[in-house]
Formats: C-alpha cells, structure tokens, sequence
C-alpha cells in the first residue's frame, strides 16, 4: 500500500476572496498534504478557519469572488485548473464523493430516497434496466446502513440521522476512488455518530473495484469521531495548516505539538473545558508572522516572523519531554 | 420559573412527537435536557419557548398559565425567552447583515435607539470581530453566525435562555467560548437555562443538573 501514489495531493493551495472596496479574505493559505490510498485524513480547526473554503475549491463550487492558487492532484487531474465540464462531468460524484454537511439540503424534497438513488445510480455508472437500477439502489443503500423498509419515504419522513445515511448512500453510488465528508456527523447523537464514522471507515478499508484504494477526507468539529476512525490529523488555523499528526500521537501520548492544537484539545468538556483565550483573527487582516501570537502563551518576539513550514507550523512547539513534565 | 406540566405536541394531530412530558426550570437554574436523536427535545424546546403551541398541557410562567402562543403571545412573556438553535443558517435572515441580525428583537419591540450601545457590548462578548459584523449570513462561517445568533437571543436581556444543540456546529474551542458567554450573562442577571442536547458530557459539565428524556413523561 505505501508504495500507491496518494489519491490526492495537495500543494500550496490558497484561497482568496475578493470582497467588495478591494480588500481581500485570505481563506486557505498554501496548504499541503496528502491523502493516500486506504486513509482517512481528519481535518479539525476552529470555526472559520477554512476548511469548509478549502472542500469547496477541492470541488470547485466556489463562489465567483475567489481566487486560487497551487494545485490539487487527484490522480494526473489538477482539480483547481480543471474546467466546469469536467467538474460536473467526471469529477463531482464520480471521483469525487461528498457527504454533506446538511444532508436534509441534499436530498430533494419531493421524491423518495429509494428513487433519488436509483436516479444517481443511472447517472454514475453504467447499470442499465429497472431491475438492476432496483438492485443496485437497494445494495447502494445497504452499504451505507439504511434500512432497505425505509426506501419508499420521502426526506421529511427520515430523522437526521437516517437522512445522513441517505445522503452517504448517494455520496458512495460512484464508487469515487476520494470521499469529501464536510461535518458528516453533525447534530446525531453519540451512537449515530459512531455508526456513520464506522461506515466511513469501512468504505475507505475496502479497496473497492480493481484495489485502487479509496481514501477519505474528513472535515469535522467532532474531536471524537475523528479519533475514532482517523489516520492522521491535520489541524488548520486561521487558513493555514498549522500541524500535521499521526491520529494516535495526536489524541493520545505525546499529544499535539502546535499550541493551537493543544488548546482546542483542551477546550473538550470531558478535558478542561476553557476556550482557548481571545478571539479568532480577521482573515481579512491577519498579522505578519503567526496568527496564533496573540492568543498563544508561549509566543515571543520570533513569532513576528513567519513560522518554519513542516509538519509543526511554529517556532516553539511542545516537545514530547515538556509534554511528560 | 417555567413549568411544563403533562405537554403533549407534535406536527400532525394523530401523531405527537411529544407525548405527557413536564420539566421544570426553577429561577436562575440551568437545567440540561439529555436525549438521542430524534426524541422530540427541540420539539419541547420550541414549545417552552412559546414558539409551538402544544395539543394538549400546561405551560406556567411565573406561576402564570401561557395561554398564547408565537407572534400572539403577549409581548413581555415572549421577551422573557431568548433562543439559540442549532442550525444558525435556518434561523438567520440571509438578507440582514449580522449588526442588524442582532438588532432584530430591539427593532421588532420599539428599541432600536439602543442598537448601538448593545451591539457594542455584545459582539466582544460573543466574540465577534468589527469586520464581521457588516457581512452577510453567507459570508461567514456556521461558528461566527451562531456567535451572531446568540447575541442576537441576549439583545433583550431575556430571563430565560433556551439553547437547542447551540453548540452542536461548532468546534472544541467555539463551543466552550459561547457556553462561557451564557454563563458569564447568567451570572451578571441571575436568568435561567434549558441546554438541549445529546452530548452528555457537555451538558454535565454546563449546567447545574441534567434530566434524560425518558424520565420526563
Ligand atoms: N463567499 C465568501 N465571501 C467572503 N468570505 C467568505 C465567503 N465564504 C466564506 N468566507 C470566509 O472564509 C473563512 C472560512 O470559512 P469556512 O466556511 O471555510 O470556515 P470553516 O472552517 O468551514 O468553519 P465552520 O467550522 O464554522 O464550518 C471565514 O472567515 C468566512 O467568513
Ligand atoms: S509560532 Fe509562536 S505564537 Fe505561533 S503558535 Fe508557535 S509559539 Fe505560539
Ligand atoms: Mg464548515
């Protein structure tokens, strides 16, 4: 598997949006990972910080003030430079599956769950007839855990949680070798939150047709979710990609290393439950050097200036000996 | 303050989502209301917040019965409650910019002289930068619009805050941030709080007693 090539390779990706008297938001600033073949890839930050811009550009649905910068490899495809046509065409459901955030505005109001699949099913691959569209519908919708009894309602007949299930049975019909779930978990319940993460998991330890290997990028406030299925984690603040951990390390021993990190592990109200101080920065106006200096305990003069780039973006990151002490 | 005695509410008559529920939230309480997906809780919320008449029950305020609901309940019963929900974009305007997002109850009860001061005193306490108050719903992110929405639920300095999975949207960090701005206005007026949610630890660790849904009805 090491030897695969990522299914997604992300470098200096930066996102700006021009708003109105000429100033600029800078929304994702050069970011760069990966993501390979069999992994799921958390992405944790503070609200605001861009991460939902950053999904967005991968998808290019974003709005016409923005501008980007770098590039987004998704095997020999560069998503930030690729046309509309192939967005629409080949990209968005296909290469490509997104498990929104607000499955209820996903779904369409007026039709049920069961035609909604078999409708994408006819559009994603290459299943033809009533019969096997039926078939592969219900198996889609199998997959994904929603109960097969459930398939003649429509949306509004469905709980959150089971209108999320729907929502990540369509997001898995085109088989895509990338899942983009942004808040996949959001307002369910612990045990539903555990299952939804679960089948995530699954989807991406499945190689899928032809072992290409799937891999899975996971946008989500939900720190617990995220330890519990996650490889690594990749933590954003103010538009950058401050750290970049191994999700065992991270969540357990030695913990984070960036100090923002380690304050918003802190913030849990199962750890100390205190919000890390001060408020988020202007993304319009953000300072010379780190943006976390000025709610940042152990900044210094150093931290005027620009951050050394690397795994850990910060000039005085926690060691593993002074996590110990 | 607020009683719930025996509430039964829903959206189709034959089918209550709600069924002979009572809570109550004493004075300067903080009362969370644990529950899986799905119970019915927001349901209840909305009822105790005078936004969903019930089929059948009582609600006291004050010891006194509520017998109207929404836009006809009577203007000082409604300004007692202030609400936050969960999904910030379904209770936000898009067209108002979050200043007059927050401005709304001033405006709507004839106060809109003190827009200003208050906003002054209740951006920095939600935590809301210059820069964000004069965008858009769309052009903030769901943390910064449910900042907004809440101060938006404190303009009237209510007497009684229910907060429906206020926090459900929103990172470690945001979240404690916005459960310490409730507790730092609670604390500065004495108002209660109804916390409804299924994040048991949360709860536990922000309010002063948690009741699980099925030992309501
Ligand atoms: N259309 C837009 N025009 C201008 N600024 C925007 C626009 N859309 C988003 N932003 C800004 O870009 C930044 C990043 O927003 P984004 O939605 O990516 O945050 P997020 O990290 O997903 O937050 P959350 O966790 O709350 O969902 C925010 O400061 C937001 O206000
Ligand atoms: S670079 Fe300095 S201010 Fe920024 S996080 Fe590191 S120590 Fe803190
Ligand atoms: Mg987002």
């Amino acid at each position: 598997m090491d030897s695969m090539p990522p299914v997604l390779s992300v470098r200096g990706l930066s996102v700006r949006f021009l708003m109105p008297g000429g100033r600029r938001v800078a929304a994702v600033t050069d970011a760069r990972f990966d993501v390979a073949p069999g992994e799921c890839l958390a992405l944790i930050g503070e609200s605001g910080c861009g991460k939902s811009v950053l999904a967005s550009a991968l998808l290019g649905l974003l709005p016409g003030n923005a501008q980007t910068a770098g590039s987004a490899l998704l095997g020999d495809l560069d998503l930030l430079t690729a046309g509309e046509r192939t967005l629409a065409r080949t990209v968005r459901g296909r290469l490509i599956g997104l498990v929104p955030q607000s499955p209820a505005a996903h779904l369409t109001p007026v039709r049920t769950v069961r035609s909604q699949l078999e409708e994408t099913v006819a559009t994603l691959t290459t299943t033809r007839g009533r019969a096997a569209l039926r078939a592969a519908a219900e198996a889609a919708a199998e997959r994904a855990a929603f109960p097969a009894d459930h398939l003649d309602r429509h949306p509004h007949q469905l709980s959150g949680g089971l209108a999320q299930r729907a929502a990540t049975a369509l997001a898995l019909v085109g088989d895509a070798p990338l899942l983009l779930a942004d808040e996949p978990t959001t307002g369910l319940d612990r045990d539903l939150v555990d299952r939804t993460a679960d089948e995530l998991r699954r989807h991406v330890d499945d190689p899928g047709e032809g072992g290409r290997g799937r891999a899975l990028l996971m946008i989500t406030h939900d720190l617990a979710a995220a330890e519990r299925i996650a490889d690594r984690v990749a933590v954003m603040y103010a538009g950058r990609i401050v750290e970049l951990a191994d999700a065992a390390a991270f969540f357990g021993s030695p913990g984070p290393r960036h100090p923002y990190s380690r304050g918003l592990l802190q913030a849990l109200p199962d750890r100390a439950f205190t919000p890390i101080p001060g408020m988020p920065p202007e993304l319009g106006d953000l300072p010379a050097g780190c943006a976390f200096a000025a709610r940042c305990d152990r900044a210094t003069d150093t931290c005027a200036t620009e951050p050394p780039p690397g795994t850990v973006a910060c000039h005085h990151p926690h060691v593993p000996e002074d996590v110990r002490a | 303050m607020l009683e719930l005695r025996s509430i039964t509410a829903g959206y189709a008559r034959n089918a209550p989502v709600v069924r002979d529920v009572s809570l109550t939230v004493a004075s300067g309480e903080s009362v969370g209301l644990l529950g899986p997906s799905g119970c019915g809780k927001s349901t209840l919320a909305r009822v105790a917040a005078l936004l969903h008449r019930p089929d059948s029950g009582t609600l006291l305020l004050d010891g006194e019965p509520v017998r109207r609901w929404r836009h006809r309940a009577p203007r000082e019963k409604r300004t007692a409650f202030g609400v936050v929900f969960q999904q910030a974009r379904l209770s936000a305007d898009p067209r108002l910019a979050l200043t007059d997002l927050i401005a709304e109850p001033l405006r709507a009860t004839g106060r809109g002289a003190e827009v200003p001061g208050r906003i002054a005193e209740l951006a920095p306490t939600v935590g809301l930068t210059p820069d964000l108050l004069t965008r858009r719903p769309h052009e903030v992110s769901d943390g910064q619009l449910q900042r907004a929405c809440l101060a938006r639920a404190l303009a009237l300095r209510p007497r009684l805050l229910v907060c429906d999975e206020m926090t459900a949207m929103l990172d470690a960090s945001t979240a404690a941030a916005l459960v310490a701005a409730v507790e730092d206005y609670r604390a500065a007026t004495g108002a209660a709080l109804l916390a409804v949610g299924h994040d048991r630890a949360l709860l536990g660790r922000w309010c002063d007693r948690t009741v699980q849904w099925d030992s309501l009805a």
